[in-house]
C-alpha cells in the first residue's frame, strides 16, 4: 500500500503525540494535577492511528478507558482532552467526564464508555442510524481482548452482522484485562476467530505496525461503507505500562516480557521506515518530535489556566430541559 | 379537547396503539425496535403494535425484529438516538432489565451529562409491569423505582387509556430519555374517553383521579383504579379519599400532592413496587420534608412487600396491594 507522503508525515505525527501525551499524563497524574484514574495505551498508538487514518469525515468512533490515543488520531483537540483531564471548564466535557469519558461529537467521536463492552451495542446503533438515513457513514468501535467476553460483544457482533451495519469491531487486544493474561480466559487462540460464528470476516492484524494497521482498517471500512457489513479485526498489540496508573504491573508479567515487546514498537519502527523511504530526513524526523512536544507542553499550559467548572454547573445537562 | 368531552372510548392498549401509529406518522425519524414485533401476537406478546398495521404501513425497516439481544438493541438505540433518530424500543417486561441495565442507565442516561451536554439522546423504552396474573417472579414486578432512584431517565406511570395517549406522544416527542410503564392488567381492562386526533399530556403534572376530604391516596398504574374502587366502597361509611395521580414519577408534580396533603391532612401511598426504598418511600419523604405540619397523623403506605412475587394466587393475592388493603389502612389513621 502506497500513501502520500503528507499521510505518512501525519500518522507518525500522531503516535508521537499520543506517547508524548499519555508520558505527560503519568507525569501529571502523580502530581496529583490529573485525579481518578488514568490508563494509558503506551505501545498500542499504531491501532488508534492506523485505524483513524482510514476514516472520512463524519465517520462515529467509539472509545473506551483507555481513550486518549483514539481521540487523538480522530482529531480531537489535545488542549480541550488535557483541560478535560484537569477537570477544567474548557474540556471537552465541561470537566464532567475526566480520562475515562472523552468526547467531541463535533468530530464524530461519540465517546468513551468505561463499562467494558458498553460502546458496544452504542456502535451498533450509531452505524444503524446512518444505515437507516443513508449517509454513507462507517463506525469504529475500540475495545480490548477483556471486553470480547462480555455478552455485549456477542450480541453486537450478531446484530451487526444480520442488519450488515457498517461497522468496524476494532480489537486492541493488549494481551492483559487489567492483570488477567487473555490465554487465561479463552480456549480459542484468536478473538478474530470468533467472527466466523457470526458469519463475518475476522482478522488477526499485526497491532504494532501502522501500515498492516491501516491496510486492514482501509479494507474493512471500504467493505462497510459498500454495504457489505461489519469487520472484525483484531490487532495484537501491547501496553508498554499499568492497567492504570499505579498499577504493579510487574507482577503479573515479566520485565522481559515488557523488553520483548518494546523491539517490536511502533513509533521506533515507522520513524526508521520514514527516513529510509525518504519521507522524511532525520532531521526533519527530529523537528517533528519538538513540534509535538511543544504541542502537549501548551495543550498543558492551556488546562492548567483555565477556570474550574462554575458549582452549579454540577446540577446542569442531565436532561436537556432544566429539571433534574 | 379535554377527555371530558369526548365520546369515542378506547382501551388502554387501544390508546397506545393509536399514539405509537400518530407519532410515527407525524415524525419519520420515530421508529420502533423490540422482539416479536413483525409476526406473532402481531407487535410484541400483547399486540400494542399489531403488524398489519405497523409493519404495512412503515416497513420492516421502521419497525424492526430483533434477536433477544436486549442490551445489544437497547443500547443501539440510545447511539441511534445520539445520532439523529427516535426510537421507541420495547424491553418485553421490565423483568428483564437485569440483563440490559447497564445500556440504560450507564450509557443511555449518563451521555448527555457525562459528555458537558454534547448529547441529546431523545428516546423511548416502553415496558411491561405488575402482577395479578400468575406470572410469578420474573413476569410480575414493577421496579420503576429503579429506574426513578438513577439520574438521567424520565419515568412515565399511566392509569388510564386518555393518559396513556397523551404521556406516550409526549415521550415520543422529548428530547430526552424516556421509560414508559404499562401495567399488563390495564391493557385490554381499562377503557376510556380518547380523543382521535394527536394531543400531548405534558410531564410533571399530576392528575386528580377523584376529589374527596379526608384522605389523599397517592397512586400509580393499576393502583389508582383499585384506589378508586376502595374510595368508593368507603363513601358508604362516610369517609372520602382524594385519588392523585403523579403520571409521571420523574419529573413530580410535589405541588399537587402537597396541596392535596394540606387539605386533608393525611396521606396513604399505594404503591404496586416493592416497598423498601421505593416510590412510596419518596413521596412519603418529600411530604415528611416539604410538609410534614399539613399532616394529623402518620404517612401510610400500602406496598409490595420486599419477597418476589409468587406464582400461586392464593399467595400472589398477598402480597400485591389491593382495596381491601387499602381500606385497613386507611381506617387506620381515620378515627
Amino acid at each position: 500500500m502506497v500513501l502520500a507522503k503528507e499521510k505518512m508525515i501525519d500518522m507518525h505525527k500522531k503516535m508521537l503525540t499520543i506517547r508524548t501525551f499519555e508520558y505527560k499524563v503519568k507525569d501529571l497524574f502523580a502530581q496529583g494535577k490529573i485525579v481518578g484514574a488514568v490508563h494509558l495505551s503506551i505501545g498500542q498508538e499504531a491501532v488508534p492511528v492506523g485505524v483513524c487514518a482510514a476514516l472520512k469525515k463524519g465517520d462515529y468512533v467509539l472509545s473506551n478507558h483507555r481513550g486518549h490515543g483514539h481521540c487523538i488520531a480522530l482529531g480531537v483537540d489535545i488542549k480541550r482532552m488535557m483541560a478535560e483531564l484537569f477537570g477544567r471548564e474548557t474540556g471537552v466535557c465541561k470537566g464532567r467526564g475526566g480520562s475515562m469519558h472523552l468526547a467531541d461529537f463535533s468530530v464524530g467521536m461519540l465517546g468513551a464508555s468505561a463499562i467494558v463492552g458498553g460502546g458496544l451495542p452504542l456502535a451498533v446503533g450509531a452505524a444503524l442510524s446512518s444505515k437507516m438515513q443513508k449517509t454513507k457513514q462507517v463506525t469504529v468501535v475500540f475495545f480490548g481482548d477483556g471486553a470480547s467476553n462480555q455478552g455485549t460483544f456477542h450480541e453486537s457482533l450478531n446484530l451487526a452482522a444480520i442488519w450488515r451495519l457498517p461497522v468496524l469491531f476494532a480489537c486492541e487486544n493488549n494481551q492483559y484485562a487489567e492483570s488477567t493474561p487473555v490465554t487465561k480466559v479463552m480456549l480459542a487462540k484468536n478473538i478474530a476467530d470468533r467472527a466466523a460464528a457470526y458469519g463475518i470476516p475476522g482478522k488477526v492484524v499485526d497491532g504494532m505496525n501502522v501500515m498492516a494497521v491501516h491496510e486492514a482498517a482501509e479494507e474493512a471500512t471500504g467493505r462497510a461503507r459498500e454495504g457489505q457489513g461489519p469487520t472484525l479485526l483484531e490487532f495484537k498489540t501491547y501496553r508498554y505500562l499499568g492497567h492504570e496508573e499505579g498499577d504493579p504491573w510487574t507482577t503479573y508479567r515479566s520485565e522481559a516480557e515488557v523488553e520483548e515487546w518494546k523491539k517490536k514498537d511502533a513509533i521506533n519502527k515507522f520513524r526508521m521506515i520514514l527516513i529510509e523511504k525518504g519521507v522524511c530526513t532525520e532531521g526533519e524526523v527530529a523537528e517533528i518530535e519538538n513540534e509535538v512536544k511543544k504541542l502537549v507542553d501548551d495543550a498543558i499550559k492551556f488546562a492548567d489556566e483555565s477556570p474550574w467548572p462554575k458549582p452549579e454547573e454540577a446540577l446542569k445537562d442531565v436532561f436537556v430541559s432544566s429539571y433534574y | 379537547m379535554t377527555e371530558n368531552k369526548v365520546k369515542r372510548e378506547l382501551t388502554f392498549k387501544e390508546a397506545i396503539t393509536e399514539a405509537l401509529m400518530q407519532e410515527m406518522e407525524r415524525n419519520e425519524k420515530v421508529f420502533l425496535m423490540g422482539e416479536d414485533l413483525q409476526v406473532f401476537y402481531g407487535g410484541g406478546p400483547f399486540g400494542v403494535t399489531p403488524a398489519e398495521k405497523f409493519v404495512k404501513k412503515f416497513g420492516p425497516e421502521r419497525v424492526i425484529d430483533t434477536p433477544i439481544s436486549e442490551a445489544g438493541f437497547i443500547g443501539a438505540a440510545a447511539a441511534a438516538a445520539a445520532t439523529g433518530l427516535h426510537p421507541v424500543v420495547e424491553l418485553m417486561f421490565v423483568d428483564f432489565f437485569g440483563v440490559c441495565m447497564d445500556q440504560i442507565y450507564n450509557q443511555a442516561a449518563k451521555m448527555r451529562y457525562m459528555f458537558g451536554g454534547q448529547a441529546k439522546v431523545p428516546m423511548v423504552i416502553r415496558t411491561v409491569i405488575g402482577g395479578g396474573f400468575g406470572f410469578a417472579a420474573h413476569h410480575s414486578q414493577c421496579l420503576y423505582s429503579i429506574f426513578a432512584h438513577v439520574p438521567g431517565l424520565k419515568i412515565v406511570i399511566p392509569s388510564i387509556p386518555y393518559d396513556a395517549k397523551g404521556l406516550l406522544a409526549s415521550a415520543i416527542r422529548d428530547e430526552d430519555p424516556v421509560m414508559v410503564f404499562e401495567h399488563k392488567g390495564l391493557y385490554s381492562s381499562a377503557k376510556g374517553p380518547v380523543p382521535e386526533e394527536p394531543y400531548i399530556i405534558p410531564f410533571g403534572k399530576a392528575d386528580i383521579k377523584r376529589e374527596g376530604k379526608h384522605v389523599t391516596v397517592v397512586a400509580t398504574s393499576l393502583m389508582v383504579h383499585k384506589a378508586i374502587n376502595a374510595a368508593q366502597r368507603l363513601e358508604k361509611e362516610g369517609i372520602s379519599l382524594e385519588i392523585v395521580d403523579p403520571r409521571t414519577i420523574v419529573p413530580l408534580d410535589k405541588k399537587t400532592i402537597l396541596e392535596s396533603v394540606k387539605k386533608t391532612s393525611k396521606l396513604v401511598i399505594v404503591d404496586e413496587d416493592y416497598e423498601r426504598c421505593g416510590f412510596a418511600s419518596e413521596i412519603a419523604a418529600m411530604v415528611a420534608e416539604e410538609g410534614l405540619f399539613y399532616l394529623d397523623s402518620p404517612i401510610k403506605r400500602v406496598a409490595t412487600p420486599n419477597v418476589p412475587i409468587p406464582y400461586s394466587p392464593a399467595l400472589e393475592k398477598v402480597v400485591i396491594p389491593d382495596e381491601d388493603r387499602i381500606i385497613k389502612t386507611v381506617k387506620q389513621i381515620v378515627k
